[in-house]
């Protein structure tokens, strides 16, 4: 303990790729900081994710601040495995400033600065990095404790593999990316899956024989700026669109899943008596995602011609979503039809260590561009925090970058 | 406030081509279209309201008195809102009843048809509103709606049967200064903010009590 300083410029609170960019220009502007990790480095990434679980981006992007991708497959996709490693190999390439098993249990403001109290000691700063990210709980409907005792919950926090689900069916909630993973992998076990649908982001894995995600950064969408959007809040909270990281690049939209046998249903909206009442407005959100998909795709045609970019291939509009015949808008959740429910609802930061009054009564961080509203407090590794591409591995370069500026400037 | 009673339209500007992703709908926000929707009082009204979420509290109230037979009267006028008592400017009076097949009078539609009155007028507010927002000029929005009933619930001779409608179906018409797609991006949109929609398609806690 004693070689710890309990004294800092600045604590970084997270050894995730945010963090460690973050240590990455800190270093560079030789500003005196340590990074507090409650577990491993990239612990996220090794101890809360499903075993299947790949990177959204394809390798060529996956890159973090003078650290490319120099692996052998640029246009693959990362196993969880394989993102700990490459995030844990840029820890040790920067010679980052890490304690790791260091749990911060409170961040109070004190005299110059902040304390930050862990369980090995309190650690004065002058100012305080949160890069902990934003998905540190599972967020599950209010009406979930209601369910029959017989139902088996589970978050992607405790879910694994198909395998240590029991047998039986398996209401998957949520049509995000965790969703349509786990919905596929769980039905190809040979438990029948019921999907419940809400409002949710429609993508094809490549267009014109690219990866989409190679047209959200060369088309500039990537870089939109949180100042220059129109609705930032409504920005914040687009929920992850419908991609999986696979060798054969495909698509796995609700067409898709529809192909494996999974039963689509509405959003779920509550539990009357045991039964699950699914929403009736399963073709609007179905209508809303082909209509927003086509836009950007058009969008995209559209960049290409203005650029003048050589982009080849041919432009397809995927088929329109088919909704199921009679979707169903009731399941009796006592009748044994449903084994499981695995929530894929969606992921929510934990501030409740954080005693500073900068959390908003629905548990957002107020920020500006990442610079909190207490001076000193300045946070990264959030949905478009500054850009976009915040939340991706690569989009972290120019977020880290300017935030640590502002906070060298703060310091003086 | 009556642009409170249907849906209230998704205010979105859309000033840049490149927000692909924000949000259904996309415009250039001329402002030469005229619907006759106040969009500016929407617009500054959700802002208000952001930070002001008790003002946004409405309760809406009908009075019913049973006339004779399946003939119920209902009216309608005070409401709740912005923190105190409101009014529609005159009292709107309803007459439920049921059709001769019914072996009623007829002195009015039947209750399930109301349900029908609330959903189209709903979607077509939302629809001019949208339109207003996106500068699309509206030249005329018809809408048809069908609600597929099996009475034989209604009857009790089937317990398998429910009540209400087996489905609903919504079929617009709409001639307007846009693409076809635009027009999709309307209506769908206006169901998104509908708030008749949404309490047709999910579920709603409902208390009847005796006083």
């Amino acid at each position: 303990m004693s070689e710890h300083p309990t004294a800092i410029d600045t604590v970084v609170i997270g050894a995730g790729h945010a963090g460690l960019a973050a240590s990455h220009f800190l270093s560079k502007s030789s500003i005196d900081h340590v990074v507090l990790e409650r577990g491993d480095v990239a612990n996220s990434w090794r101890h809360e994710r499903w075993e299947s679980l790949r990177l959204l981006t394809p390798n060529w992007l996956t890159r973090l601040p003078g650290q490319p991708y120099a692996g052998a497959d640029p246009d693959g996709y990362l196993s969880a495995a394989e993102v700990a490693a490459f995030i844990e190999g840029y820890a040790a390439g920067t010679d980052a400033p890490v304690r790791t098993g260091v749990k911060v249990t409170s961040l109070r403001r004190a005299d110059g600065g902040y304390d930050v109290v862990t369980d090995e000691g309190t650690i004065r700063a002058r100012s305080v990095v949160l890069a902990t990210g934003a998905c540190n709980r599972p967020s599950v409907p209010a009406f979930a404790p209601g369910l029959p005792d017989s139902v088996r919950q589970v978050t992607p926090f405790d879910y694994r593999s198909p395998d240590g689900l029991p047998d039986g069916g398996v209401l998957v909630v949520g049509a995000s990316a965790t969703g349509v993973q786990l919905a596929a992998e769980i039905q190809r076990s040979g438990r029948p899956v019921t999907l419940s649908v809400g409002e949710h982001t429609r993508l094809p894995r490549t267009h014109r024989g690219r990866d989409v995600l190679w047209w959200m950064d060369a088309s500039g969408v990537w870089d939109q700026r949180y100042d220059e959007l129109d609705d930032l809040s409504r920005a914040r909270r687009l929920p992850s669109p419908q991609l999986v990281g696979t060798p054969e690049r495909a698509t796995l939209d609700l067409n898709a899943l529809t192909e494996l046998g999974v039963d689509l249903v509405g959003r779920w909206s509550a539990v009357r008596d045991g039964v699950a009442l699914f929403s009736g407005g399963l073709r609007n959100v179905l209508a809303l995602a082909d209509l927003k998909q086509q836009r950007l795709l058009d969008g995209f045609d559209a960049w290409a011609v203005e650029s003048g970019a050589d982009v080849g291939g041919v432009s397809e509009r995927p088929e329109p979503t088919r909704a199921p015949a009679a979707g169903r808008l009731q399941l009796d959740l006592r009748s044994g039809e449903i084994a499981t429910v695995v929530w894929a609802t969606g992921y929510r930061p934990d501030y409740s260590w954080l005693d500073v009054p900068v959390v908003d009564e629905k548990g957002r961080l107020r920020h500006d561009g990442g610079v909190v509203d207490s001076p000193g407090l300045y946070a990264l590794g959030l949905p478009v925090l500054r850009r976009r591409k915040s939340t991706f591995i690569h989009g972290i370069e120019d977020d880290a970058g300017e935030v640590v500026d502002h906070l060298a400037g703060w310091l003086g | 406030m009556d642009w409170m009673l249907g849906s209230a339209p998704d205010i979105v500007y859309y000033s840049d081509r490149q927000d692909l992703l924000c949000d259904e709908g996309n415009s250039d926000m001329t402002v030469t279209s005229d619907n006759g929707v106040n969009v500016q009082a929407l617009l500054d009204a959700r802002e208000v309201l952001k930070g002001a979420p008790e003002a946004a509290q409405f309760t809406w109230r009908a009075t019913s008195q049973w006339q004779n037979g399946v003939h119920t009267q209902v009216k309608v006028q005070p409401f709740f809102g912005l923190g105190e008592e409101q009014s529609h400017k005159a009292e709107h009076v309803f007459d439920a009843d049921h059709p001769a097949v019914f072996a009623a009078e007829d002195n009015g539609i039947t209750p399930i048809e109301y349900l029908l009155v609330g959903l189209t007028s709903c979607l077509s507010a939302g629809v001019a509103s949208v339109a207003q927002n996106r500068g699309i000029q509206l030249r005329s929005v018809e809408a048809t709606v069908e609600g597929n009933h099996d009475i034989r619930g209604i009857l009790g001779a089937d317990s398998d049967v429910r009540n209400g409608f087996n489905d609903v179906k919504v079929s617009f018409k709409i001639d307007a200064d846009a693409t076809p797609e635009e027009i999709e991006a309307l209506v769908a949109q206006s169901q998104k903010r509908s708030a008749v929609f949404d309490a047709l398609t999910n579920p709603t806690d409902v208390t009847v009590e005796v006083v």
